[in-house]
């Protein structure tokens, strides 16, 4: 079946494929079947809660939903770099707080900081303790859990000591402009619009520029449609979204736009798979996290790409935390606890991360991310209890990875 | 049977290949190659020759010292003692990467094969080609494609396939394949076909002789004779550590083999 003897370029995927639903909904996502169960409940949660709650689809509480989704999905991408090698980190929760707590108190006017003074102290000391508890794994060959659940301890007890020490009165509030902005600013209209543009417009020209070069090359290319179907979604969520953040959601002075957080959120989600999928250090994260002693004797320095990925985790949940803090408007001691670390594990699996490695995009966690908002954004809407949220995200949490884990049992074509 | 060798000098530093009467024509030669785990001694004084272009067996029974003697050749294990020549030239192997660089490729039992990954980025785990730093798939994957396409692996029906989903046969051919386009002039395979069922091991025996037939030293374990006897051009016997028989094909019968694979000695002339 081998194309290199065709004299011309193939046109259509030439490998047999039984024309059922699963293999044409394959063919049009590119083989990732398993994301569509999760679609499926996003949208089904969605109706339901509107449904419920005429107000859940306003523009003032998707606003709210997707800045709460923004922590999740944060962290989610904080742990996706440590899920995919196999590995966990349990302090990311705490090490997010430590970060929002730095950049609170450093750009408060007793200190007077400049932001990204006060951004880069917060981020590089995330990283450092990424990077301390990657050194002890891999040095000391003991199990990530134990040492980042040991970690989350340490990390919260000294948080908790800052910030009843720094200031009088305790707790580190917000004074920050740019730290308020992370997730109280917004675009203009006009600019929302451009984003939008922009991106559906980046994203075909990448597409159609892939298809060529494959085509060009005389490599199987996958059919048409599928570009047409995936620019159509995006393009349509995308005036969805400009629409619904370009109305007016505030009764009094009146603010308009996409939350300047949602395009953040894009180019992180952007750079990360980039990193991911088109370069080498992407591809070894995978390979480890597949086969850790297949990559070894590749030559690849295992040991090197685990701290790598301790370090890209802390560095992801020091942005985290800024806008957790952001969110908040200034952190305190009872700001968090400890359960935060579990949702972002539960947004990076929800979305069909693998907690044994090799398997996981960017993509996932915030998708993961979004449902878990929209859970707990939708019971509170509908006034359930909040003991009863926890239930239905635990629920939720296991009816993901069950879906996920049957649709992909019998995957075995393409990525 | 076994090649005669003379006694090299005393002194290592400047012995040359032709002191030791090893011929520079031989891709890889060992002369007196001991190695001790503490008081077990697990290979000795082994002289073995491999030459470019021909199937070497190398058989023996469990615990006579194969999975060492690879080992100590594909720059796992250093040897205590002896010394190994590639064309002639000494060389020292300490470690897997020296190995490679010299174009020796080991295809180990468990294939080390990443399953989450495609065939195209197995092939090139460790040395992926880029352009600008971003990965260069559509090169990697039609120089891929070329490979199988060369080693005549036609079951394979996209390299876009995940190696997880593949057969036995088809993974071993993936292990094999990679070494081949890492321009390996050496070969040594583990017990290749343990695993596998009939179709599969008639797939893989032949993927052996067309690697020898491109001029490629090919070593392979074996426990099973009959696919010895199938593809290898040579046999050496491994007994309790010793290579105590080696030589063309031609000079075994499976009985002799048997016979010397068991008691180490054979009873009467080959």
């Amino acid at each position: 079946m081998s194309t290199s003897s065709d004299p011309t370029p193939a046109t259509t995927a030439t490998r047999t494929h039984k024309p059922t639903l699963r293999g044409r909904l394959s063919e049009l996502i590119g083989g990732d079947v398993g994301i569509v169960p999760v679609l499926i409940a996003l949208v089904a949660l969605v109706i339901y809660f509107q449904i419920r709650s005429t107000v859940f689809l306003s523009a003032d509480n998707v606003t709210n939903l997707f800045i709460q989704a923004i922590i999740y999905i944060f962290l989610g991408m904080a742990e996706v770099w440590l899920l995919l090698i196999g590995e966990i980190d349990l302090s990311l929760g705490w090490v997010a707080g430590l970060s929002g707590s730095i950049a609170a108190i450093y750009t408060n006017v007793q200190f007077g900081w400049p932001w990204w003074l006060a951004f880069l102290a917060a981020l590089v000391a995330c990283t450092a303790i990424g990077f301390l508890w990657g050194i002890i794994v891999t040095k000391l060959k003991l199990a990530s859990f134990i040492v980042t659940l040991a970690g989350s301890f340490i990390v919260e007890g000294v948080l908790l000591y800052i910030l009843d020490h720094v200031f009088e009165g305790g707790g580190a509030p917000v004074q920050s402009s740019i730290l308020s902005n992370l997730t109280n600013g917004t675009l203009t209209p006009t600019f929302t619009w451009v984003f939008v543009v922009v991106v559906v417009a980046l994203s075909a020209a990448i597409m159609i520029v892939r298809e060529r070069a494959r085509r060009v090359a005389g490599l199987v290319v996958a059919p048409f449609y599928r570009i047409v179907v995936k620019l159509t979604v995006l393009t349509a969520l995308g005036v969805a979204l400009a629409l619904l953040f370009n109305h007016n959601r505030s009764g009094f002075t009146p603010i308009v736009g996409m939350p300047l957080a949602v395009p953040m959120v894009f180019a992180v989600l952007a750079i990360y798979s980039f990193v991911l999928s088109r370069t080498k250090f992407g591809r070894y994260m995978y390979a480890i996290g597949g086969n850790n002693e297949a990559a070894r004797r590749a030559g690849i320095p295992v040991n090197r790409y685990r701290v790598y990925a301790f370090m890209l985790g802390g560095f992801t949940a020091g942005i985290a935390g800024l806008f957790y803090v952001s969110r908040l408007g200034g952190y305190s001691s009872s700001s968090t606890d400890s359960s935060v670390v579990l949702y972002a594990v539960a947004a990076a699996v929800i979305g069909g991360t693998s907690l044994y490695g090799g398997r996981g995009k960017m993509t996932y966690p915030v998708v993961g991310g979004i449902i878990l908002a929209v859970i707990t954004n939708g019971l509170v809407l509908i006034q359930i209890s909040t003991t009863m949220v926890y239930v239905i995200t635990g629920v939720v949490l296991l009816g993901a990875i069950t879906v996920d884990s049957l649709a992909r049992r019998s995957q075995t074509l393409l990525k | 049977m076994s090649e005669s060798v003379t006694e090299g000098p005393a002194n290592a530093d400047v012995v040359t290949g032709s002191d030791m009467g090893v011929d520079p024509s031989m891709l890889l030669s060992l002369r007196g190659v001991t190695k001790n785990f503490g008081a077990v001694q697990a290979l000795r004084h082994v002289d073995l020759d491999v030459p470019a272009g021909q199937v070497t067996a190398l058989v023996g029974d469990n615990g006579a010292g194969k999975s060492t003697l690879i080992k100590a050749i594909a720059g796992i294990w250093e040897p205590s003692s002896g010394t190994k020549y590639w064309l002639g030239e000494k060389i020292d192997t300490h470690t897997p990467k020296d190995a490679a660089n010299l174009g020796i490729a080991t295809v180990y039992q468990d294939l080390a094969l990443c399953d989450n990954l495609d065939i195209v980025a197995n092939m090139y785990l460790g040395f992926e080609a880029t352009r600008n730093h971003v990965l260069d798939e559509i090169t990697m994957e039609k120089r891929t494609q070329q490979t199988l396409h060369d080693l005549s692996v036609s079951t394979v029906q996209s390299v876009r396939q995940l190696v997880g989903s593949l057969s036995g046969g088809q993974r071993q051919a993936i292990a094999v394949a990679r070494a081949v386009m890492r321009d390996a002039k050496l070969v040594i395979m583990d017990e290749p076909t343990a695993a596998l069922g009939v179709t599969q091991t008639a797939q893989v025996l032949e993927l052996i002789k067309t690697l020898a037939s491109r001029g490629i030293g090919v070593l392979v374990i074996s426990h099973n004779l009959n696919d010895v006897f199938q593809v290898a051009d040579r046999i050496a016997v491994m007994y309790l550590g010793t290579l105590v028989s080696s030589g063309p094909v031609a000079n075994y019968t499976m009985s002799s083999a048997i016979e010397l694979i068991t008691t180490g000695t054979v009873a009467r002339a080959a």
